[in-house]
């Protein structure tokens, strides 16, 4: 029943309620001790060492399973399918670049103390006004919110007032992300073109190239899932949450109940591509480069994979599916690369064909059955004593 | 919004007048008019494609009429209004198609529907109040589903869902329901008891109710309007309009 415990804190509250979610707020919290732990503090030469290649291959999965509950939240709960989100996701991502840009200063390759690189060798004077603010690192946080967000809000207020839905929203949310990612292909947007933004010095004033650094990064990734995990909670397990639920199963009966289904939808939209911003502005200075391949339509479409495989609709299933389609494909990108679309592919089919649920769809029937076997052992046991 | 005049002395709950909605050149309403009174329960039938779904269309906001007057408490006028404004304004509405939210449990749908808190950030908000909660109980009494609270409505059989909208409509406090079809599916134990229970609501508010049983229209004991390709064919008592020769031809058959 939902009314009890009112004397708790709205947190408190929810994570009582939600085992799983604690469980993975555990598990969270355990990696962003234990790795940076051991691989600061063991040496290189001992089983306990965590090396700092796999530190940062987890600290981006972190950043992709924060991606994948942003995805969740939109499609998963309000049932519209953004086949966008990498473009979020990577406008976090420059926003933090352009920062780390403009912490290179004048040890760039050119040594120009105001411009970077990419724009010296285009022979441009001066920075342009959009590059302005981003060598203040609280001015590029900001920014890594609100580019995203307000892309977000002006598009979703767009698409939703006009009721857009389903398929078609669908597509105009591809047309998105690939028209960003020709504008980024560009020399002249001032974004590095096809190379992107890359070649960081270091961040806050720490070497990004340090393992102490790389385990504040690590850290911070988990601090930020976990922060995104329970604000995503907070939205789910309320009446908004279940309103967007309602809107999901049956817009019209939302309607008709009289929720304007344009504001909520708007509301998660925006919410949903802050969080994939900061996954990507955590993301960027982890794997050291930010380039517009991460706008390409396949990427948004792979996020979509990850939730589906996870679990649509629970958002610790999001997280469990990016981690494990990710694994899977450093895995198999080292083995036989050109494989790994059809691989992709096929595991979507699969899912949605037998695992509707998604990989944790899976673990009520196992319980059920161990549970069973357990009883059944029992059984014979007393029966063995009799 | 929009306090339009009215040259009609009785007032009325709502009052539609000269409405017409075509679809590709098909009038499916044709110069519709129609009042009821506040307090008023009205059953309304006529045959397949008659444009009964469609007039609750027009009501609600979801359709656009070509032409016309629609108005709620003689001051509204619902043509301006979009779905959500409609059900705000206190017009609930029952689907032909049992619509409830399938994967939230009975007692999530209707404390959904529960009146109030439509906003993003109100709903966000939200914790139940004692008030709240004894309102939902008396609905779950009312729709005799108590014992169901935590059932998924997906779960639900057809006529259980039936109630459970009629339920959702009720948490809404609407001044006029409109009811679209809803002994569909139910037995016939089922249907006399919605009948029973819709009468019981008519004391307190005014109600339209769109169906095709003619046993639920007898014991629901009220004005009834024959609807026949998209306009009033007859209206009156349920005798009356059955010995009406009109009504026989196209709709009761001989
Ligand atoms: N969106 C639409 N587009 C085209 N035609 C429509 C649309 N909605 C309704 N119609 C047509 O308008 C006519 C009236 O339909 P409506 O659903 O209002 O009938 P009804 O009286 O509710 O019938 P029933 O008893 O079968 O529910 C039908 O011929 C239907 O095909
Ligand atoms: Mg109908």
């Amino acid at each position: 029943m939902p009314v009890q415990a009112t004397h708790m804190g709205p947190i408190t509250r929810l994570l009582t309620q939600d085992k799983n979610g604690r469980r993975l707020l555990l598990v969270i919290a355990v990696l962003a001790i234990v790795v940076p732990f051991c691989n600061l503090l063991f040496p290189a030469e001992s089983v306990l060492h965590i090396s700092t290649y796999t530190m940062t291959l987890l600290g981006k999965y972190l950043c992709y399973a924060l991606l994948a509950i942003a995805v969740d939240l939109i499609w998963g709960y309000c049932g519209i399918l953004s086949l966008g989100h990498g473009a979020f996701f990577a406008l976090g991502g420059y926003a933090m670049g352009m920062y780390l840009m403009r912490q290179v200063g004048d040890r760039g390759v050119y040594g120009n103390p105001e411009l970077p690189d990419f724009m010296v060798f285009l022979n441009w004077q001066e920075l342009p006004w959009y590059w302005l603010g981003f060598d203040s690192f609280a001015f590029s946080m900001l920014m890594v919110l609100l580019v995203p967000g307000t892309l977000a809000f002006v598009f979703g207020a767009l698409a939703f007032r006009s009721r857009v839905s389903g398929v078609y929203l669908s597509i105009i949310t591809q047309a998105m992300t690939y028209a960003l990612m020709l504008a980024f292909f560009r020399n002249d947007m001032g974004f590095g073109g096809n190379n992107g933004l890359t070649d960081f010095k270091d961040i806050l004033g720490f070497d990004l190239q340090s393992d102490g650094t790389r385990a504040g990064l690590f850290i911070a990734s988990a601090l930020a899932l976990m922060l995104g995990y329970v604000i995503s909670r907070v939205i789910t397990a309320s009446k908004l949450g279940r309103v967007l639920v309602a809107i999901r199963d049956s817009e019209s009966r939302a309607r008709f109940l009289g929720y304007r289904v344009e504001h909520y939808k708007l509301f998660v939209f925006v919410v949903s591509a802050m969080l994939a911003g900061v996954a990507g502005a955590l993301y960027v200075p982890q794997v050291g480069i930010i380039n517009p391949s991460e706008f390409a339509p396949i990427f948004s479409i792979e996020i979509i994979i990850w939730v589906a495989v996870g679990g649509r609709g629970s958002l610790y299933g999001a997280v469990i599916g990016a981690v494990l389609v990710n694994y899977a494909k450093t895995w198999f990108t080292g083995a036989f690369a050109e494989l790994w679309l059809f691989l992709l592919g096929g595991l979507f089919v699969l899912t949605t064909l037998y695992l509707p649920r998604g990989v944790i769809g899976l673990w009520p029937p196992l319980q059920q059955r161990w549970h069973r076997y357990r009883q059944q052992r029992d059984l014979v046991h007393q029966e063995d004593c009799l | 919004m929009s306090i339009a005049p009215k040259h009609i002395e009785q007032p009325s709950v709502l009052y539609m007048d000269g409405v017409s909605v075509s679809f590709d050149g098909f009038k499916a309403l044709n110069s519709l008019s129609m009042c009821i009174e506040p307090g008023e329960m009205r059953a309304i039938i006529g045959p397949n494609g008659a444009g009964k779904t469609t007039m609750m269309d027009v009501i609600t906001g979801k359709t656009q009429p070509d032409c016309g007057t629609v108005l709620f408490n003689d001051q509204h006028d619902l043509t301006r209004y979009d779905e959500a404004a409609v059900a705000n304004l206190g017009i609930g509405r029952k689907f032909q198609k049992p619509s409830v939210i399938e994967s939230l449990t009975v007692f999530e749908n209707l404390e959904m529907s529960l009146r109030g808190g439509r906003s993003v950030w109100q709903a966000l908000r939200h914790r139940l109040t004692a008030e709240q909660q004894d309102k939902l109980d008396h609905i779950l009494a009312l729709i005799d589903m108590t014992a169901r609270l935590d059932t998924f409505a997906g779960n639900l059989s057809h006529g259980q869902k039936q109630w459970l909208e009629i339920g959702m409509l009720l948490g809404q406090q609407p001044q006029l329901l409109l009811i679209d079809e809803p002994a569909a599916g139910m037995t016939d134990e089922e249907t006399m008891k919605t009948a029973e229970l819709f009468k019981t609501l008519a004391q307190h508010h005014s109600l339209m109710v769109v169906e095709h049983d003619m046993d639920f229209i007898a014991a629901l004991e009220c004005r009834v309007t024959v609807l026949h390709e998209g306009s009033v064919l007859a209206e009156g008592s349920l005798a009356s309009v059955k010995a009406n020769d009109k009504v026989i031809d196209v709709y009761l058959g001989r």
